[in-house]
């Protein structure tokens, strides 16, 4: 298990490697990577800085990943989250979950993408032609986070 | 002492980042933190006692207003988070 703050970009398809060559016996993997927008609620976006809880921030993607291996049967995860100031088309987040069949890993980097979206302590700033602005959170978020309550 | 912490949009509205306080006599949980901050009125008043949305940790773990807070703790407050 791999938990990244960084400020520098990352590098998708190296990352996929590493997870795939890791073990022979891997025989999915998925992965989810965020990209920054260029429009949001209705504004365009020229860039966006990325606020967290340096310690929380950590402890607490780690905590997301333990719980996705003890529900689902996955050899690995990796996320990564970048903080910083970031441009439109820049990455922001990836999320690499390796296992032996793709059902498993399908499901648990979606779970991770969900409770990272709702627990971990990021925030975004968004820059736009009318100034500044925190963006707020969304309730369809705390929808999909929920659902994983209820079923597997 | 209690270590607070500010993030994100209470950062700025609170001009704080952080701050060391001693711990009240009267708070025992997070709920009772946030009146003690309220009290300070104009803009905690606004953020502990209004109507958006406030989340809160201790000790770097999310938490409710029920949770306990002792001598020691790191707790810090910010708005419900968007990452990802």
């Amino acid at each position: 298990m791999t938990v990244r703050v960084q400020h520098e970009d990352f590098d998708v398809g190296a990352e996929i490697a590493a997870m795939r060559l890791a073990r022979p016996d891997v025989g999915a993997v998925a992965a989810f990577v965020g990209q920054v927008r260029d429009v949001n609620d209705g504004a365009e976006v020229s860039s966006m800085t990325l606020e967290h809880y340096p310690g929380m921030t950590e402890k607490s993607l780690e905590a997301i990943v333990t719980q996705a291996r003890s529900r689902w049967d996955i050899f690995d995860a990796l996320v990564i989250h970048r903080i910083g100031t970031l441009q439109p088309t820049d990455q922001i987040v990836l999320v690499v979950v390796s296992g032996a069949h793709r059902g498993e890993a399908f499901k648990a980097c979606e779970f991770i993408m969900d409770y990272l979206k709702t627990e971990a302590p990021f925030w975004k700033k968004e820059q736009t032609g009318a100034g500044e602005r925190w963006v707020e959170a969304r309730d369809s978020d705390e929808t999909a986070r929920s659902r994983w309550q209820e079923k597997h | 002492m209690l270590q607070l912490l500010y993030f994100a949009r209470l950062r700025e509205v609170l001009a704080t980042a952080q701050e060391e306080i001693a711990l009240p006599e009267d708070v025992c949980d997070v709920q009772g933190l946030k009146h003690w901050l309220a009290r300070r009125g104009g803009e905690w008043q606004e953020t502990f006692a209004g109507s958006r949305p406030l989340r809160a940790a201790v000790n770097q773990e999310l938490a409710s207003n029920a949770d306990a807070i002792k001598d020691g703790d790191e707790i810090a407050f910010f708005p419900p988070v968007t990452g990802g």
